[in-house]
């Protein structure tokens, strides 16, 4: 028997078939479930942009969404109008939240026109402007949805990762970080949209000053942070042209 | 015990004391480090585990006798990889938040040593119902290691367990907070959770002196 299973041929021929079943198996499952991890992942995005814009179940110190099944119902009431801006050109689409803003920075990238989502909620006779941005941290991918005010003020933010370090760059989800965003303008008082920067020499540690363009960043997540502070002033900025418009 | 024989049933209480994988073969420390800083994180690992690990062993069992031997390792690796991925496609499906949480960590069951040290030392050369029994009792011994630190670290580190205060609110100073206690934050960094580990190998090696080795 060990002669049999020692040849070379049956050696290449064994991890031939092996791969040929396992990757059978793997395309199999992956396309039956793949409906259902698309739905999670569409419900995720509602759950995300109604936490910016203070939507939430938050309790103590965790960050806690909307239940799934209350999303869908939720972001229809409390989202008014998801608008796509299209180099200056302002549409109506309901279907603005499925922008996939990763693609959308490519193809600017590539020179093609870039499709930026803005989604407006009411609140208790409140406007949030919501906008979803992309960016990269340590290790991989990293996005935010900002909710504003007209003044291009911060009204709540949500951040979320692929694959921070945890601890450290995994942090930017959790309270802590995400609440200092509160209140912080992204525009100076001359109307110049400067962003906010995760600074390390914060000397407002406890971020009284709303107008000093920082936040506290975490210790130990140095290119995370930076990675925060880069996205919000890469893809916000893209934004002033349209907010400008609404004084 | 009807079902079980002796032989076979030892093959499941084992690894629960005595041959633990993690306290005794010190295997699969590092996931037990990583996401027992919640109880919850630890139940679902321990689950996830247990179901790489039974059918994972029933599988290299079944064909142990058809595997080339210069290339076991890699067929061992890529059994393991099928039921990883396998796993966290349905987590994604049908419990996405906690895919989540889990994140990379699922992906990390490939690399516990645990599983692929059993298929080398017990599956390859025992059959399909003793593999399955082994499986799920050294599985079963990683996740009662990772229940206890797990419940231990939430416990005592956010003073909630399964994510509900028991211990009162911090902040309101309710319960045992209005009499100064206070959560223990280091609790929630590894290093604690290689502490907790140590002190459960120090409690099980007293009380049996014949695992103290020389």
């Amino acid at each position: 028997m060990s002669n049999k299973t020692d040849s070379n041929v049956y050696t290449v021929l064994f991890a031939i078939g092996m791969v040929v079943v396992v990757g059978a198996l793997l395309a199999f499952t992956a396309s039956s479930l793949k409906e259902r991890i698309t739905e999670n992942k569409r419900l995720e995005k509602q759950q995300n942009i109604l936490y910016a814009m203070g939507v939430n179940e938050n309790e103590g110190n965790s960050a806690n969404f909307v239940s799934t099944e209350k999303a869908p119902e939720l972001f229809n009431k409390y989202i008014k109008k998801q608008l796509v801006i299209t180099d200056g050109n302002v549409e109506e689409n309901d279907k603005a939240y499925l922008i996939d803003v990763k693609k959308e920075q490519d193809k600017a990238k590539s020179g093609g026109e870039r499709q930026l989502p803005l989604f407006v909620g009411e609140k208790d006779g409140k406007n949030f402007y919501i906008a979803p941005i992309y960016g990269k941290g340590l290790w991989d991918a990293i996005w935010a949805y900002v909710a504003m005010d007209e003044n291009m003020v911060v009204q709540g933010a949500y951040f979320d990762h692929k694959g921070e370090t945890p601890g450290l760059g995994a942090n930017i989800k959790e309270r802590f970080f995400m609440d200092d965003f509160y209140g912080e303008h992204l525009l100076t008082e001359a109307g110049v949209f400067k962003g906010i920067n995760v600074s390390k020499s914060n000397a407002d540690p406890t971020n009284e000053d709303k107008t000093d363009h920082e936040v506290d960043a975490i210790a130990g997540a140095t290119i995370t942070g930076d990675g925060v502070a880069a996205m919000i002033k890469n893809d916000l900025a893209l934004y002033v042209p349209y907010f400008k418009t609404l004084k | 015990m009807g079902l079980l024989s002796k032989k076979d049933a030892a093959l499941i209480t084992d690894p629960l004391a005595d041959n633990n994988p993690i306290t005794i073969q010190v295997l699969g420390i590092c996931s037990a480090l990583a996401i027992t800083a919640q109880l919850k994180a630890s139940i679902v690992m321990a689950i996830s585990v247990l179901f790489v690990m039974g059918v994972g062993n029933v599988v290299i069992s079944a064909i142990r006798n058809i595997i080339p031997s210069k290339i076991r390792i890699i067929v061992q690796l890529t059994v393991v990889a099928a039921l990883v991925i396998i796993v966290d496609q349905v987590l994604k499906a049908f419990a996405y938040e906690l895919s989540k949480e889990l994140s990379v960590f699922v992906g990390l069951i490939i690399t516990n040593c645990i599983i692929m040290g059993r298929f080398e030392a017990f599956a390859l050369g025992n059959g399909l119902w003793r593999s399955f029994l082994d499986g799920i009792g050294n599985a079963l011994g990683y996740g009662v290691i990772l229940i206890i630190v797990g419940f231990f670290r939430e416990l005592l580190g956010s003073g909630t367990l399964l994510g509900f205060p028991v211990l009162g609110d911090p902040i309101a100073k309710t319960g045992l907070y209005s009499i100064g206690y206070e959560n223990n934050g280091f609790m929630l960094l590894s290093p604690m959770a290689l502490i907790v580990v140590g002190i459960i190998i120090w409690v099980q090696r007293t009380r049996n002196k014949a695992l103290i080795e020389d």
